[in-house]
């Protein structure tokens, strides 16, 4: 898979190839810049004291025993922040009432989470700064701990007394009449599932660095990443500074999968750190506190209701959403419960669905975003629920689907406004019938369903699959402006970030093939709020959607500047210069390269061109998800015999990228369906924040994963015609397993309803099935 | 506390160390030498991003400190390969796609170099097995076993004919 030697008379064909990647020549040799590889000259290492009480009135905070200390540059609580102390705002899901529930930079008058922020001490080195946090005593008068969203509910004890409520929202939103057909129908199941809390991972911990320039009032904050210019607006307006006094520089970014690169506390505690004390400061979270910190995810309970006609066709789906937000709203918690709901419609023809969500405030880590929010856990819900149906009904479930299945003569399908801040939507474009085909194939269903259910060796053998619709895309604009330099190369700054994906691979694919000009030609740089004007960020699938179609507008620019600009060169009118394999050529056969028109730039200035792209649509690529499992019912240990996950994702641009992406999000929802879990105590505690214990994918665990990806219906609302992809993978991994665990122990009856699925949790579901059984023969 | 001396070599080069008692290997080889490839994704010995070479076996350097190292060789992700020249598993890893956002690597590949250095007939399983002590967020592993494999014959292995 490498970069096709190219000739001036074919056209570029690097979109669609998997080109390797140019990031991987400095990863693979030890080259990269990650956060805590940056370090500015006199730089000093905060390290952050944080609340083990979950909730209570913090009455003291005495750090003069840690500021004698040899080393301690200075310790900073809210009393030097303040009087006023800033809260961070939502970026995403502006629902009514989330906003009596924001974040303050740093913990005032209460504590609500155990690793809420209370002082930042900064020091000489690090292991200085934990020595002197040790030395810091703090008063915190313990309050009831809300340990779930029961406790929540209730309003015995309040976590914000002012709001007089721990529910930070109620919402309901319907397509017809969800309540009247389901009291109409032939056939009803109602059932309550639970997805559990955890979280993201990515290798590198967060981290930022911040340098305050005394002579000029700037501030540079390296390490940051995700949405920069949005995070710039809200640090200038805490900081009191102009947005233009604030760079935030991206480097090198050890993954994101939607937990990094939010507003954090962090983002204004290190900065205000480094004015404080004229200094910079480095903060590094180590795994224990990005464990307790960072965005929590996935916690939500769902009763649903699905109603069909006796020959299985759906009428009507009904949920209720309850969502655990934690002790406060973060910059994007309310889209966790808000996406659970509106993706519970699924890729199916639903004439009546009613969503009622709720969410609620507990004494745990904020939640935030985590890959796919809310659809791992709305197609865990609907598919489990769905397979329920099927058998009850006697349909077979993969025809159960078909039936149901939108069809393409169907599209665009109009889900409405499922979402109160969001304009009503529709699925654009697919052929879903085709992706299930094409799955089943694949998967080689036909023969592989004799074994459903049957135990083979002692355990119990099942299959599943499963059908989903993922968007991404998200608008409003994305930029990227095109710079010619002196040596003829072209640099092309983009406003997206870059979170471990492969961007610089990507991009210049895009734009070598728009320009005709070798892969080589370009240099990508990425995210930094230095480089565009405006930057609308990496999330929800949209960087090589938006940015790439961006790079489309800019390399269209680019050629006009470059033939302007040669024209004026050759003394003919623009229209009259060509542009051809790299060169402007003329009538009179005289030709310019690249490095030619750069150095007769008239005054210095190297020749650039902006691209933009502009769309409010979002993009709903589709799927499809199998497992063959083995349940051993005597340990409740599931293997995953063999996974498929196929996506429909419009465009590939980088294949090798897609698909590494889709098999990654795949073993990471393995993860999430077997392993991974943020366990609480009733005391609202964190009980596994290490990696000992809080259990991670490994090599020997998923062998045998695999991934399709389709291009069979580009996208209609972006020249690409890509789908945002990436998240495709992990959104019906629970579904799929959840399922396949239920077809295995058919025989049994026993239903998984509920997250993780870990061997005690299978193991007590089939005695309890046996203990049913054992009863109903009594 | 009185410094703990210790000389060892590093990439070849040798290093005469006076530092505090409790600096990790890790922490010596990032923050005084500067070779900045050895990265830290747990600090408590379980994600293995830290994983170096030390006198030829896969060391994780955040749980050994740098005083032990006294007398040792020690080769990190930074002395497998001359500045631009990928080595055979390097190459392979990026033929395969078998990285993401690039954390992990050094350690997945000083790992897989002192694995295929000693078994260079080592087959999935084992590799998979060899590598479970090292956690990768991006790729789902799948590909960075296609890697490892496809990298042997650099090492010795020789295809058997079937």
């Amino acid at each position: 898979m490498s970069v096709p030697a190219r000739t001036g008379a074919t056209p570029n064909t690097l979109v669609g190839q998997a080109v390797e990647r140019t990031e991987d020549l400095r990863f693979l040799t030890g080259r990269g810049t990650f956060a805590d590889d940056y370090e500015p000259a006199g730089v000093l290492h905060a390290v952050i004291l944080r609340s083990s009480v979950p909730h209570g009135h913090l009455r003291s905070i005495d750090a003069r025993p840690a500021l004698t200390m040899p080393g301690v540059k200075g310790v900073i609580t809210a009393e030097d922040i303040g009087p006023a102390i800033p809260t961070i705002p939502l970026r995403l899901a502006p629902i009514a009432g989330l906003e009596k529930y924001l974040q303050p930079v740093i913990a005032h008058g209460k504590v609500r989470y155990a690793g809420e922020p209370l002082a930042v001490v900064v020091a000489d080195s690090r292991a200085i700064a934990e020595d002197a946090l040790e030395a810091i005593s703090v008063e915190i008068e313990a309050l009831d701990p809300v340990a779930d969203w029961r406790a929540s509910e209730a309003d015995r004890c309040l976590l914000f007394e002012e709001n007089a409520t721990n529910v930070a929202t109620r919402y309901s939103a319907q397509i017809g009449d969800a309540d009247a057909a389901i009291a109409a129908a032939d056939y009803v199941r109602r059932e309550t599932f639970r997805a559990h809390r955890h979280t993201a991972n990515p290798m590198e911990t967060r981290g930022a660095i911040a340098e305050w320039n005394v002579a000029d009032g700037r501030l540079i904050v390296t390490a940051a990443t995700k949405v920069t210019f949005f995070n710039r607006r809200l640090l200038a307006k805490m900081m009191g500074l102009e947005e233009s006094a604030i760079d935030l520089i991206e480097i090198d970014v050890g993954g994101g999968f939607g937990v990094r690169g939010e507003f954090y506390p962090e983002d204004f505690l290190i900065p205000f750190a480094a004015r404080h004390l004229q200094r910079p400061v480095k903060w590094i979270e180590d795994r224990r506190e990005h464990l307790l910190a960072a965005n929590h995810s996935r916690e939500i309970d769902c009763d649903l209701e699905i109603a069909c006609k006796s020959d299985g066709t759906i009428v009507a789906v009904r949920g209720k959403i309850y969502g655990d937000m934690g002790a406060y709203v973060r910059t994007n918690g309310g889209v966790v419960p808000a996406k659970a709901a509106q993706f519970l419609h699924g890729p199916y023809r639903v004439p009546n669905i009613k969503v009622d969500v709720a969410a609620f405030m507990t004494s745990k880590t904020p939640v935030g975003t985590y890959r796919a929010p809310g659809r791992f856990e709305a197609n865990f819900f609907r598919e489990r629920l769905m397979d329920m149906a099927a058998r009850d009904l006697n349909i077979d479930p993969v025809a159960f689907r078909r039936k149901n299945l939108i069809t393409e003569a169907e599209l665009p399908y109009s889900i409405g406004q499922l979402v109160p801040y969001e304009t009503p939507t529709a699925y654009d474009s697919g052929d879903y019938h085709a992706c299930l085909d094409r799955l089943l194939e694949e998967f080689d269903w036909d023969k592989k369903a004799a074994l459903q259910g049957k135990a083979v060796d002692g355990r119990y053998q099942g299959l599943a699959a499963t059908c989903f619709v993922e968007s991404g895309g998200a608008g409003p604009r994305e930029n990227c402006k095109f710079i010619l330099e002196r040596d003829g190369g072209i640099t092309i700054n983009v406003g997206s970030s870059a979170l471990g994906q492969g961007l610089e691979t990507v991009f210049a694919q895009i734009a070598a093939d728009a320009m005709g000009l070798p892969f080589d030609a370009f240099t990508i740089r990425h995210g930094s709020t230095t480089l565009v004007h405006e930057g609308f960020g990496t999330y929800h699938s949209r960087a090589l959607v938006m940015g790439g179609s961006a790079i489309l507008d800019g390399a269209k620019n680019m050629v006009a500047a470059i033939r302007a600009a040669g024209a004026a060169q050759l003394g003919c009118a623009p229209d009259d210069a060509v542009w051809h394999d790299g060169h402007i050529a003329v009538n009179s056969g005289r030709r310019l390269g690249l490095g030619e028109i750069a150095g007769g730039a008239p005054d210095g200035t190297p020749l650039s061109a902006d691209g933009t792209f502009a769309n409010t649509k979002r993009t709903y690529s589709y799927g499809a998800h199998a497992a063959h499992v083995a349940v051993d019912a005597r340990t409740g240990h599931v293997q995953v015999i063999d996974y498929l996950a196929i996506e429909d994702v419009g465009r590939a641009v980088n294949p090798g990228i897609v698909h590494g992406q889709a098999i990654g999000a795949a073993v990471q929802g393995l993860g999430g369906v077997f392993f991974d879990h943020l366990i609480y105590d009733a005391d609202a505690q964190l009980l596994n924040a290490s990696l000992v214990d809080y259990l991670l994918p490994l090599a020997t665990d998923f062998p045998s994963v695999r991934g399709v990806t389709l291009e069979l219906r580009p996208s209609p609302s972006n020249p690409l015609g890509a789908k945002g992809a990436g998240e495709g993978g992990i959104v019906a991994v629970a579904a799929t397993i959840g399922n396949a665990v239920a077809a295995a122990l058919v025989s049994l009856g026993v239903e998984p309803k509920e997250l993780p699925l870990t061997p005690p949790r299978i193991w007590r579901l089939v005695q309890e099935a046996k203990a049913r059984l054992s009863a109903s023969k009594s | 506390m009185k410094n703990a001396d210790a000389q060892f070599t590093v990439n070849g080069q040798s290093v005469k160390v006076s530092v505090e008692p409790r600096t990790s290997l890790a922490d010596y080889l990032r923050h005084e030498l500067k070779l900045t490839g050895t990265h830290l994704g747990c600090e408590h010995g379980v994600c293995g991003a830290c994983t170096v070479i030390v006198d030829g076996a896969a060391v994780r350097s955040c749980l050994m400190l740098a005083a032990q190292a006294d007398g040792c060789e020690v080769v990190t992700i930074e002395g497998l390969s001359n500045r631009d020249d990928l080595t055979p598993l390097q190459a392979s890893f990026r033929k395969h796609h078998a990285l993401q956002c690039g954390f992990c690597t050094p350690g997945i590949l000083t790992t897989a170099h002192v694995l295929l250095s000693e078994e260079p007939d080592a087959d999935a399983d084992r590799i998979r097995d060899v590598l479970s002590g090292n956690i990768c967020r991006c790729t789902g592993y799948v590909s960075i076993i296609e890697a490892v494999l496809d990298a042997r014959s650099a090492y010795g292995h020789r295809e058997t004919e079937t």
